[in-house]
């Protein structure tokens, strides 16, 4: 397994300061680990405060918090679309699954086209890309629509596509920024059902963003709560439920009382 | 095997098998009623000013706009006038066709390299809108010393004058992927090449295809203001045969003259509507609403 540090990947431009955190052979080394990252943009914007937290293989860490506090812009470091102005993050780039809030298909590819371009991009042999890409598309649901173009499909069907998009990667970690924030609460409900089954058949370990407090409940093993811009980290909570979960635990009392919790600590988050 | 058990259950959209909801094949009355309209105001407004309307607005012989009658009669239903229009047409027709590839390769390339360098866009591009507004009437002497007096001679005019649209539709069309786009292909480090062949050229083809449709007239134009230019080689144009046919004050053929020519660049549009919708049709929100 190769471990990139922060935006080694893509460009020169990025000259890093910082070294590779070094690997610890005593616990399981964090999938997904961020240590003192933080973020100023070139126009001054103090997107994100110093930030460090871990996302261990078996985790999901769903974070909340203020809009504007640095979330997205967290994914970005993680990923390395962005460069982070101090702190490092060790992840490993080769299998990264990232679902942006679009669905950012492109538009003159089919379903199945589609799905295969990021082991397209990847090198992958045609053969294996295409039949990893038939698996993912199965896996979301979308078999029978591998031949429709984006133009053909409702949101969530395209937000199901750009799911398997990342899928034919392997991901071990799994970036999600707010994928389901445009669909209707039915099929948001739904496409939780779907991440969550792919949770635990994938084993990748995941970091979601969204608004809706219950979608992270339902979804995680932890909550994490930013503060407003800069964002960092105020608050972080254990979720108690086994997998696979019902949908029927959205309506339990200690679903309610946790809710309430982290609805709490969002409100200090704002103030 | 599927984890997935209402599959897809959530969105009672299509049945995969169905035809696309696009593919519309009903004939539309609306796309012939009115251009026919047009078509007829037209022809009953060019009779009237035959007849009438040259004398009684501007003092002037009606034989100056032959009838449509006479023009159809004397131009195409005579078969020497109509072989002298038809074998000029062709060449025209050869000369568009050809400075149009030519624009679209250079075209093409030039947008291409605007697009990977933006100091190749700012250096070029003033230029480039110069060259509309250079009257070609002015530099036949250096385009003769040049190219010859013939054929490539034409062909420059067709290039000169057609090479705008498709460079800026080129252009806009490659950087009209949105950011989200670009991201992906940044997360897997896609080289500049790969992000150009797999989704900027890809992107761009619907604003291609309109450059290509705009040029396409335009070269049209091109080829019979060249010709007027550049009669070496003896190859004489449909704008060649109406000018000699105008020259010896016999109009009907010159107007026939100018259908034709006129027919050659709808023919071209129509082509290259068609082209772009058998390319981008399929995906392209909008290719279907438009032509
Ligand atoms: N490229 C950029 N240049 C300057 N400022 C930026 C840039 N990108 C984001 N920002 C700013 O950084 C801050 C954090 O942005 P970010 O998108 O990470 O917020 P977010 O938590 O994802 O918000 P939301 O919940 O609304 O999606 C915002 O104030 C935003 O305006
Ligand atoms: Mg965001």
């Amino acid at each position: 397994m190769t471990i990139h540090e922060y935006a080694s990947r893509n460009d020169d431009a990025f000259t890093s300061s910082t070294k590779v955190a070094p690997m610890t052979n005593s616990a399981p080394a964090p999938a997904l680990s961020f240590s003192g990252v933080s973020m100023v943009f070139p126009d001054g914007t103090h997107a994100l405060g110093e930030t460090s937290f871990d996302v261990r293989p078996g985790e999901f860490v769903t974070v909340v918090g203020p809009s504007g506090c640095g979330k997205s812009t967290l994914l970005r470091i993680a990923s390395g679309l962005n460069k982070a102005t101090t702190g490092t993050v060790t992840v490993d780039r080769a299998h990264l699954g990232y679902v942006f809030q679009d669905p950012t298909l492109l538009q003159w590819r089919n379903v199945q086209r589609n799905v295969e371009l990021m082991a397209e991009l990847e090198g992958i042999g045609k053969a294996e890309r295409q039949s990893r890409a038939l698996e993912a598309i199965e896996l979301v649901g979308l078999k029978g629509f591998e031949n429709k173009y984006p133009k053909q499909l409702s949101g969530g069907m395209k937000m199901r596509a750009s799911l398997a998009r990342s899928l034919v990667l392997e991901p071990k970690v799994f970036l999600f920024d707010e994928p389901f924030g445009a669909v209707d609460e039915i099929t948001r409900e739904r496409l939780n059902d779907e991440v969550i089954s792919l949770f635990q058949r994938k084993g990748f370990a995941g970091l979601f963003i969204t608004h809706s407090i219950s979608e992270a409940v339902f979804l995680s093993t932890r909550v994490v709560v930013m503060s407003a811009r800069p964002g960092r980290i105020i608050a972080d909570f254990p979720v108690p439920f086994d997998y696979p979960r019902s949908p029927e635990i959205r309506f339990d009392a200690a679903f309610a009382a946790l809710s309430g919790e982290i609805s709490h600590a969002l409100r200090d988050a704002h103030a | 095997m599927s984890l997935n058990v209402s599959v897809a259950a959530d969105e009672p959209i299509v049945d995969p098998g169905a035809p696309a909801s696009s593919d519309r094949s009903g004939f539309e009355w609306s796309r012939v009623i009115g251009p026919a309209a047009v078509l007829v105001i037209f022809v009953a407004l060019w009779h009237y000013m035959h007849s009438d309307g040259m004398r009684r607005f501007f003092d002037k012989p009606g034989f100056l706009l032959p009838a449509p009658e006479t023009v159809i009669n004397d131009a195409f239903l005579n078969s020497l006038a109509r072989s002298k229009l038809l074998t000029g047409l062709g060449w025209t027709t050869l000369v568009a066709l050809t400075g149009l590839l030519i624009t679209i390769v250079v075209g093409v390339s030039l947008a291409v390299m605007m697009a990977q360098a933006k100091w190749v866009e700012r250096s070029t591009y003033p230029y480039l809108v110069a060259l509309q507004a250079i009257p070609i009437l002015s530099i036949v002497p250096v385009i003769n010393s040049v190219f010859g007096g013939g054929i490539s001679s034409r062909l420059f005019v067709c290039v000169m004058i057609s090479i705008f649209p498709i460079v800026t539709n080129t252009l806009f069309g490659l950087t009209s992927a949105d950011v989200g786009q670009h991201d992906l292909f940044t997360l897997r480090g896609a080289s500049r090449r790969t992000r150009l062949f797999k989704l900027q050229l890809p992107s761009a083809m619907p604003a291609i295809f309109t450059g290509f449709r705009i040029s396409a007239g335009l070269s049209v134009i091109g080829a019979v203001v060249g010709e007027q230019f550049f009669r070496k080689g003896s190859k004489p144009g449909i704008g060649i045969v109406m000018e000699n046919y105008r020259q010896k004050g016999i109009y009907p053929q010159t107007y026939g003259g100018l259908i034709l020519a006129a027919g050659l660049g709808i023919a071209m549009f129509l082509v290259f509507g068609w082209i772009s919708k058998r390319v981008v049709g399929h995906w392209h929100e909008s290719a279907r609403k438009t032509t």
